[in-house]
């Protein structure tokens, strides 16, 4: 389909890093079922880096292919790298996403912030409060 | 294998029809209403074709102008009878929460018009009783109209019941055929209806071309205006290829109910068992009262167009009612209209077969979405949730 470019239906079909780390040191899901996705990140952290990320996500294929995508992005990476990764750069890394489907890039930068953020308070590390999605809350659809 | 199983959104023009259009578009191209003699090919052959559409559907050529397709013929409808309500001071029209968007659409404008509008329930199956509709009927209901066969889910309501208490009521009624002409029997005059659309491409016709019956004594307006065509009440140069096309094609479907309609109901049985074989998932709409080739589920813990997408890469060309395939934030109004929450909403598929569909694709349609919903559950966190109980099941098995 046209729909999507090359880069995203690649990812869509062959998403990298997907599954569960079931010892992570940091968990981050967004979305919820009403709207029809759900991302959740798993990171594995060493030193601080990303030694691992994992990703499960319920979504259509351009939710798919972010959150692909974006642990692509953030693997290997130091903490303070990965937070600032940005729906924009996730959307360029994919060659463009349709306009309405904008919004499951800013999902994948939520998803990887807030495992990031989940990291943090369990490690009882401070940060910036207002570098974060405010929560669990699909920030598209009052629905939630 | 490739299947196209999205036959309610269009067919494949068949041999029939294309042999049908072809003199109109490389000898006959005249325009119907210029005298010269491939000027008068041409109206004959749009003559004929209108004789031939009212054979098909037992009414008289009189009765039927001819459209653009099935969003104008429902247009049309809609305003001739809603003008002839307002002249007469009944502004309330009756209709049902799962019709069409070219019937939803047009009635919202009539509400902005100071109409009102009743949209019936249609219940869990997708079935609008006629005990409703003889309820929702006021002294100013000007007109009912309810769709013969719903789009997305397949139910076949109850037209000729409607009709029936429509007429002892003196209430204009109208049918969107758009899904059964061509797939199941009807016969205009036995069934009690004022209008019925129809749409070339759903039968395996060409696309841009419809019918609008309007029984003798409907009032009939024209929605667009300039020129005499349709006499007077659709302007226009007739796009008489298309309609000498549409004309074959039905006489084509017509002819072989008898036979398809068996088929294509045992066929979809077939795929229905295989399909609920997945667990948690469940058919949306009647399992009896439903098109010949309508099969439309929702499974839960996965998203429709991804289940789309990955069908397309195994040759299967379906639909979904999710949010993502329509572009807006909410899924389907007719799945939420049959009560089906957001959440399972989102990851429903429709296949709709073709006449000349056969076991074996059937057979490899069960096997693909089997694949597909089994590989998108296993990296669905919503489904890791569903199965672990941390989040309720919708549907109990």
């Amino acid at each position: 389909m046209a729909l999507y470019s090359e880069k995203v239906m690649d990812h869509f079909r062959n998403p990298r890093n997907v599954g569960v780390i079931e010892d992570a040191d940091g968990v981050g899901e967004v979305g919820n079922p009403v709207c029809g996705d759900i991302m959740k990140i798993y990171l594995k952290i060493e030193d601080d880096k990303i030694k691992d990320v994992k990703f499960e996500t319920f979504g259509c294929g351009s939710a798919i292919a972010s959150s692909s995508m974006a642990t692509e992005m953030i693997m290997g990476k130091p903490i303070s790298e990965a937070i600032t990764l940005t729906n924009r750069a996730v959307t360029e890394a994919l060659d463009g996403l349709p306009a309405h489907k904008l919004h499951c890039s800013v999902l994948a930068e939520e998803a990887v912030k807030t495992a990031v953020r989940d990291y943090y308070d369990r490690n009882g590390i401070a940060y910036d409060p207002s570098q974060f999605p405010s929560g669990e809350d699909c920030a598209h659809c009052d629905r939630a | 294998m490739t299947i196209y199983a999205d036959n309610a959104a269009t067919t494949k023009l068949s041999k029939t029809a294309l042999n049908a259009m072809l003199p109109y578009l490389e000898e006959a191209y005249g325009n119907p209403s210029s005298l010269y003699a491939i000027g008068q090919r041409a109206k004959e052959g749009l003559e004929d074709a209108r004789e031939r559409v009212a054979r098909c559907l037992g009414c008289t050529a009189r009765e039927l102008t001819f459209t653009s397709g099935g969003s104008e013929a429902d247009n049309q409808a809609l305003r001739s009878a809603a003008q002839q309500g307002a002249r007469k001071g009944k502004k309330h029209i009756i209709s049902t929460r799962f019709e069409h968007h070219a019937v939803l659409h047009p009635l919202k404008r009539l509400e902005g018009e100071g109409f009102e509008v009743t949209l019936l329930d249609v219940h869990a199956n997708g079935v609008v009783e006629p005990e409703q509709v003889a309820r929702a009927i006021r002294e100013d209901t000007c007109l009912v109209s309810v769709m013969y066969a719903n789009n997305e889910i397949g139910t076949v309501q109850p037209i000729a019941e409607i009709g029936k208490l429509c007429r002892e009521k003196g209430v204009l009624f109208h049918t969107d055929a758009v899904q059964a002409v061509g797939h199941l029997p009807i016969d205009l005059a036995e069934l009690p209806v004022d209008y019925l659309t129809l749409s070339g491409h759903k039968f395996h016709g060409p696309k841009g071309v419809g019918a609008l019956f309007a029984r003798r004594g409907a009032p009939l307006a024209s929605l667009i205006e300039g020129g005499a065509q349709e006499r007077g009440k659709r302007a226009g140069t007739e796009n008489v290829a298309s309609i000498a096309g549409m004309a074959a094609a039905l006489e084509e479907a017509t002819g072989g109910l008898d036979a398809s309609v068996p088929r294509l109901t045992a066929l979809r049985d077939r795929l229905i068992a295989g399909l609920e074989e997945i667990p948690y998932c469940e058919l949306n709409g009647d399992r009896l009262r439903r098109l010949p080739g309508n099969v439309n589920f929702c499974f839960e813990g996965i998203e429709g167009e991804s289940l789309l997408l990955l069908l397309d890469d195994k040759g299967i060309s379906a639909s979904s009612g999710s949010a993502c395939t329509s572009g807006s934030l909410d899924p389907s109004h007719v799945l939420l209209a049959i009560g089906r929450p957001h959440e399972v909403a989102h990851g429903s598929l429709r296949l709709t077969l073709g006449a000349d569909a056969t076991e074996e694709e059937v057979d490899y349609l069960i096997a693909s979405v089997k694949d597909v919903v089994a590989y998108l559950r296993g990296m669905s966190p919503f489904w890791r949730d569903l199965c672990s109980g941390k989040r309720p099941h919708v549907f109990e098995k």
